[in-house]
């Protein structure tokens, strides 16, 4: 493509007159992404979430060998090498295959629990900061009880009472870290519910409802999605120390933590079988640390003049 | 003449302090009718009591002879709409002018969104270029002008105006000043304003009430104020402080 | 008259997205002991004229000028240390709103107490004696009870003539003011400009008062700069004022509503292109 056309494009992009609602949404979109592009370490956070996603996705193809399967009599705790890269485990299984089918779990856990948590916390945060009064002490204290335990502790207590299992896991580790989320969305709703631009909506008649979900909901997004994604590391964080602890995924599934957890007895003579997990998490918690830093800069709605 | 909207001995109580304390005033249908004070004179409380935004304690609201509870209905609000004073603060900063535009129709169901829309902008003198721009593309006139238009677009017969051209440069203020009466005349509107400018309320009002401190100090017509006949001190040194500084 | 501040095509720069934005382009004017009104509305870049004086342009921007002296000392050659040693002690600003320039967790005594002793050697007790003689200067009935009060708890007026007082207790021979009475009600308005009219004149100051509003302004100031786009387009004696010769300046006294003129609809700029050229 000419450059001339890239720079209609931009400018068209850029447009302080735009024709229609869909070039308005995407030059907003657009300063954003540049706002984003411009600093590289968000950019490398980006880099590896869509790594983990392409790996996830095409695990089946990429995997050289069956995660769940191993060769127990003849590669039983192989060090690294050609054949195998990240050695093998004690079953004889490739580390290398079991984490790339391990990425599908994290996936799984992360963007679960965003699901859950996210909406639950917004939802309470929202109505809890615009109706004010007893409805806002009510949820705020219930928000409190929640935050009051410790998010490992708390997600054990679940985890114990429902079962061990992933499926678990993700749910308690939801029911546990929506708290905050609500005290985000409800912080950022008392910051704009006295605005005179809610004012204005509430005298065209608009039902309190219709405020929350169609005009605040929308200005704490940004700071939620921020929020979400620098949790995830955290999120990957308990999941995997649930699995470590026997709790969260059971074998033979290729979750992280559990394969720390089954490498650990052999970390200082193997400690490839440990280390090879650890690392994929550490990477991936940087990655989403990294991107949410740079979400950070890019949709606060504080910086600039979006 | 009917009465367009009056108010009995109407208090608003925050926390203990009597922002208002028992005002009464009436205006006519198509009147224009302002409100003169300065900061903490409750003149922004009253108008805003009105529109439901501040609760008032006691006293009475009458709109076009329906007497207001404390609950506005939708047809209250296609009859009472407002201007507020910031144009900065009273768009909602991630909608487009479309959207803002959109929202009153969506919510009292107009089938016509588009023509009204359409309509509006060029009422307002900005045309469809502005339409899906968002406020941090427009300047403070045209914000002004989109809230006038948010204002307009239910179609009221009263519109509040909370010091509407005070956030915008004088050239600006003007062009303001002018749409709004040019409106006001072509829609057949009734008018209450409030401002701390004495010109400003003798240009768009012909009667005014000064306020201090929560209560009404005297009601005149503009043709007094032109003509300097004010019985209190407070008016007088509100008069004589607009005519700028005298070196003593 | 001795003068006090030369400008000479003083040009102010922000690079931004879209490419280079001069928010002053080439204003030349120069100030003695006198009262000197700057006049624009938003955009026009009375405000940064003054910042640039002051110092106080954000570090982004870049400041040039053939001449930017102060008392023969070139301001824009000088180490950022001189700078901020002019600055308060021989060249002072009020600001707009005393709520976001006076620091809200310090007495209103101790920070003029504070800005005096940072420019001069004075003991703890004669600072503070000094400091209730300016806060009575500036009409403060009460010098006393509002030295231990908090920003927060006083009035606008109230605060304003404070940050007057705060910035003239150095006794500065030059002083920029920017919009320092448009948060003000209308009367405080003048009981303010009243203390800074008698106190610039007794000290005989220069005053550069920035302001939107052209009626004000020439009722207050001997001389007045019209700027637009950047530019100064008019320079005129404030008694002159109605004698003003561009169309910008003569449509901005007219745009304005008066008492007694019945003007329907009211006269509005038709602004061309070539004024900002």
């Amino acid at each position: 493509m000419s450059d001339l056309a890239i720079q209609s494009r931009r400018d068209w992009l850029l447009s302080e007159r735009p024709a229609s609602r869909m070039q308005a949404r995407l030059g907003r979109a657009y300063v954003a992404w540049r706002r984003f592009s411009a600093n590289r370490l968000a950019f490398l956070g980006l880099l590896i979430i869509l790594a983990l996603l392409v790996v996830a996705a095409l695990a089946g193809v990429l995997a050289p060998y069956s995660p769940t399967f191993g060769d127990l009599k003849g590669s039983r705790l192989l060090v690294p090498s050609a054949e195998h890269w990240f050695g093998t485990d004690d079953l004889g299984r490739d580390i290398l295959s079991r984490i790339i089918f391990g990425s599908r779990w994290t996936l799984y856990v992360v963007i679960l629990v965003a699901i859950i948590a996210a909406p639950i916390g917004l939802l309470v945060g929202t109505v809890a900061g615009y109706a004010g009064g007893w409805t806002d002490a009510i949820l705020m204290r219930i928000t409190d009880i929640f935050l009051a335990f410790p998010k490992l502790i708390l997600a054990l207590a679940f985890v114990a009472a429902l079962g061990p299992g992933i499926e678990n896991a993700v749910l308690a580790i939801a029911i546990t870290s929506w708290p905050p989320y609500a005290r985000i969305a409800r912080a950022e709703t008392l910051t704009v519910r006295n605005s005179d631009y809610i004012k204005a909506v509430q005298l065209m008649g608009a039902s309190p409802f219709r405020i929350v979900l169609r005009h605040i909901m929308p200005l704490c997004i940004s700071s939620l999605i921020i929020r979400v994604t620098l949790d995830m590391a955290g999120i990957i964080l308990t999941a995997a120390g649930l699995g470590f602890l026997g709790l969260g995924a059971q074998p033979p599934l290729p979750e992280w933590g559990a394969m720390i957890a089954s490498g650990r007895r052999f970390v200082l003579d193997q400690w490839w079988v440990a280390g090879a997990p650890g690392a994929a998490i550490l990477i991936v918690s940087l990655g989403f640390n990294l991107l949410g830093d740079g979400l950070r800069d890019a949709l606060d709605p504080r910086s600039g003049d979006q | 003449m009917t009465l367009a909207l009056s108010v009995d001995r109407l208090e608003v109580v925050f926390d203990r302090f009597r922002a208002l304390k028992g005002v009464s005033l009436e205006v006519q249908s198509g009147e224009s009718f302002g409100l003169v004070g300065e900061s903490g004179s409750g003149k922004s409380t009253l108008l805003r009591a009105i529109a439901g935004l501040a609760p008032a304690a006691s006293g009475t609201i009458t709109v076009n002879g329906k007497r207001l509870g404390t609950r506005r209905d939708k047809a209250f609000y296609r009859e009472v709409q407002m201007v507020f004073q910031d144009p900065y603060g009273s768009l909602h900063p991630r909608q487009t002018v479309d959207r803002l535009l959109q929202e009153p129709l969506a919510i009292h169901g107009f089938a016509d969104g588009e023509k009204r829309i359409q309509r509006a902008l060029d009422e307002v003198g900005l045309g469809s270029g502005f339409r899906f721009r968002y406020s941090h593309q427009l300047s403070g006139g045209q914000r002004q002008r989109v809230a006038i238009a948010r204002a307009l677009i239910l179609e009221p017969s009263i519109l509040l105006l909370d010091e509407p051209t005070s956030a915008l440069d004088a050239s600006v203020q003007a062009e303001v000043l002018n749409l709004l009466e040019e409106i006001r005349r072509r829609r057949k509107l009734t008018f209450l304003m409030v401002s701390h400018d004495l010109a400003i309320i003798t240009h768009m009002c012909e009667r005014l009430m000064v306020m201090q401190n929560g209560e009404a100090v005297e009601d005149l017509t503009a043709d007094d104020l032109v003509q300097r006949q004010v019985t209190k001190d407070y008016t007088r040194n509100l008069l004589r402080a607009s005519e700028g500084f005298v070196r003593t | 008259m001795s003068t006090l501040l030369d400008v000479d095509d003083l040009r102010v720069t922000f690079p931004t997205r879209t490419g280079l934005i001069q928010a002053v382009r080439g204003v030349s004017f120069s100030l003695g002991r006198e009262r000197l009104g700057i006049v624009g509305e938003s955009g026009s870049g009375k405000s940064q004229t003054g910042r640039a004086i002051m110092g106080l342009t954000p570090p982004q921007a870049e400041v040039t000028a053939k001449k930017l002296a102060f008392d023969g000392i070139d301001l824009l050659a000088a180490s950022p240390r001189d700078r901020r040693a002019l600055r308060g002690k021989r060249i002072a600003m009020i600001l707009q709103d005393p709520k976001y320039s006076l620091d809200p967790v310090m007495s209103i005594g101790r920070q003029i107490v504070e800005t005096l002793r940072t420019h001069e050697k004075v003991g703890q007790a004669e600072a503070r004696d000094r400091a209730l003689a300016m806060l009575e200067a500036v009409q403060i009935r009460d010098p006393a009870r509002v030295f231990d009060l908090h920003p927060h708890e006083v009035s606008g007026g109230m605060g304003q003539r404070a940050m007057i007082a705060m910035m003239l207790i150095a006794g500065p021979e030059m002083m920029i003011a920017d919009e320092p009475t448009s948060a003000l009600d209308v009367t405080v308005q003048l009981d303010v400009l009243g203390i800074l009219d008698r106190l610039v004149s007794e000290r005989g100051m220069g005053l550069i008062f920035i302001s939107h509003d052209l009626r004000l302004v020439s009722s207050f100031c001997d001389r007045v700069i019209v700027m637009y786009a950047g530019k100064v387009i008019e320079q005129l004696a404030a008694s002159e004022l109605g004698r003003a010769q561009h169309p910008y300046t003569r449509g901005l006294l007219n745009c304005m509503p008066k008492i007694g003129a019945d003007r329907h609809p009211l006269p509005v700029l038709d602004r061309k292109p070539e004024w900002a050229a």
